[in-house]
């Protein structure tokens, strides 16, 4: 298989109401990424994007066709990939795997999302669509209660006083939005405190709004290329060093594990394997926190924290920027939004602009930062993970 | 190979109370709600069982924020059982003040009824789901 390396990235700016389509916001993130890569629509072999409920926010779908014909990559095979909230980093997985074999050299890949025109009621609806149809949505199952649940689980499973646990999670959304603030394209830039956190409204007991990812629009693509093209078109080609994929039934049949994610510890392990490094060697990470008890939950199938231990992290603010293991410095799911086509794409961004060093202006740079993860979860088990290094081995 | 318990079967025995699984015959683990394969050890060698439908809270939630046309629903408390038999499944908890569920509640013995979610634009028909009741 052949090195393949990311030479261009775009992304929007995320938020509600986005006046812009679907099509529209990739193309503009597409676009972005094409310029920095210098490539042109004739150069792109093959599109691949991420997107998860065109066919309800938009009445659309089959939208990477449109998509590529608007960027004037005309007649390639461009290709729609649905893994709910990960279909992006699964759309760059098959991007990189179609470009290590040599089938293609350079590839457009990214994702795309409009949730909130659908409003709460309907955007929940969909979400929930993550669910088993037929034996957890009729139970009244959403995603915050999934997430709800594997809370309950984790403060009895693990003996955690509930006080302590709240604590935990309180400190998991106040770190993400101090670096929202800092993050331009992040739908809130606004600080938040423990109280807030802790006050707010119900969502799925014990999650409080504050524990919850926003509904967001906006997109976020990639340009890859084979080792011999980023090199003849890149000064700072951020290389795919490892990928992992691996999937997990419905909730109540993953009772053996729960709240640990197993198909997280399978996917992260191929991805570790395949780069010849570990979580010791990983230093900065982008984690799926759809809600605050996931990214405590993904700390721990990574390998950042011991089972049960992973809310010490940010208790020691070693997830902060200085810290052991800088965790979500673009804001998270949690503060810079959450539109789920696009949000592997988003985190993949993120962690190539920290190898490269792009984000001193912003003061969210992690200094030196030579090796990042991006973790990404869709639904109960699609689980996706990279590991990006900024030199070739 | 026929699906071995499809879920119009396992859904009409629920509307009357009946909690339907899968018994493996090679290594005689319950499988429930329905898959193809024993969810142990991936065996086709599977037979309809009824099960008991008594088990204990694992973990809950609360929920008050309802999906579209759910809304006269909430609040409301989802529960994972774990069934005598070994299988978890999925339900409400019925009976009690959601503003009241607490951890407390976990490890407490549960016994099984069933409520039909009428369906809505989006699923295919109605569909019985689990709902418990505290036993102590
Ligand atoms: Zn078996």
């Amino acid at each position: 298989m052949r090195k393949v390396a990311i030479i261009g990235t775009g992304h929007t700016d995320f938020g509600f109401n986005s006046p812009k389509t679907g099509l529209e916001l990739f193309c503009e993130a597409a676009t972005e990424a094409m310029v920095e890569a210098n490539v042109q629509p004739k150069d792109i072999q093959a599109l691949y994007c991420g997107n998860g409920l065109s066919d309800f926010s938009e009445g659309q779908i089959m939208i990477q066709s449109y998509i590529a014909d608007s960027l004037g990559c005309r007649h390639i095979p461009a290709t729609r990939f649905e893994a709910a909230c990960s279909s992006a980093t699964v759309a760059i997985r098959d991007a990189y795997m179609w470009v290590a074999s040599g089938f293609y050299d350079i590839v457009l890949v990214g994702g795309t999302e409009k949730a909130t025109a659908m409003g709460t009621a309907l955007a929940t609806r969909t979400f929930a669509m993550g669910t088993d149809a037929r034996y957890e949505f009729p139970a009244g199952l959403t995603f915050p209660g999934f997430f709800g649940l594997l809370a309950n689980l984790y403060a009895k499973k693990y003996n955690i006083p509930f006080e302590r646990l709240r604590n935990q999670m309180s400190l998991v959304s106040v770190q993400s939005h101090s670096y929202g603030v800092k993050n331009p394209h992040a739908q809130f830039k606004k600080e938040i405190t423990v109280d807030q956190v802790e006050k707010a409204f119900m969502v799925a007991s014990p999650l409080t709004l504050l524990d919850c990812c926003p509904f967001s629009d906006g997109a976020a693509a990639l340009v890859i290329a084979s080792e011999e093209k980023a090199r003849a078109l890149c000064d700072t080609p951020i290389y795919i060093a490892g990928v992992g994929q691996a999937s997990s039934g419905m909730l109540s049949c993953q009772y053996k594990d729960i709240p640990r994610l197993k198909a997280r510890e399978i996917s992260v392990k191929q991805a570790y394997d395949m780069a010849g490094v570990g979580p010791q060697d990983i230093d900065v990470c982008e984690l799926h926190d759809c809600f605050s008890i996931a990214s405590i939950i993904a700390a721990e199938g990574l390998g950042f924290a011991e089972f049960g231990k992973g809310g010490q992290l940010w208790e020691k603010e070693e997830t902060r920027i200085g810290g052991k293991i800088p965790i979500n410095i673009s804001g998270g799911l949690k503060s810079k939004g959450h539109p789920i086509g696009a949000t592997g794409a988003s985190q993949t961004v993120e962690i190539v602009k920290q190898l490269r060093g792009d984000l001193v202006g912003q003061e969210r740079q992690v200094e030196g930062a030579r090796v990042g993860l991006v973790d990404t979860l869709g639904g109960d088990g699609i689980l996706c993970n990279l590991i990006l290094k900024k030199e070739r081995e | 190979m026929e699906y071995p318990l499809p879920f119009e079967r396992y859904n009409s025995a629920l509307k009357k109370n009946i909690l339907l699984g899968l018994k493996c015959r090679q290594c005689q683990k319950i499988t429930c709600p329905p898959q193809m394969t024993c969810q142990e050890c991936s065996s086709f060698d599977l037979e309809i069982t009824e099960l008991g439908g008594t088990g204990t809270i694992q973990t809950y939630t609360t929920i008050y924020i309802a999906a579209e046309n759910r809304e006269n629903e909430v609040p409301y408390v989802i529960v994972l059982v774990e069934l005598e038999e070994g299988p978890w499944i999925m339900g409400e908890l019925s009976a009690i003040n959601p503003e009241e569920a607490s951890l407390d509640m976990i490890g407490k013995r549960v016994r099984m009824g069933n409520r039909v979610f009428p369906g809505d634009r989006y699923s295919n028909g109605s569909a019985a789901r689990p709902v418990f009741y505290r036993l102590d």
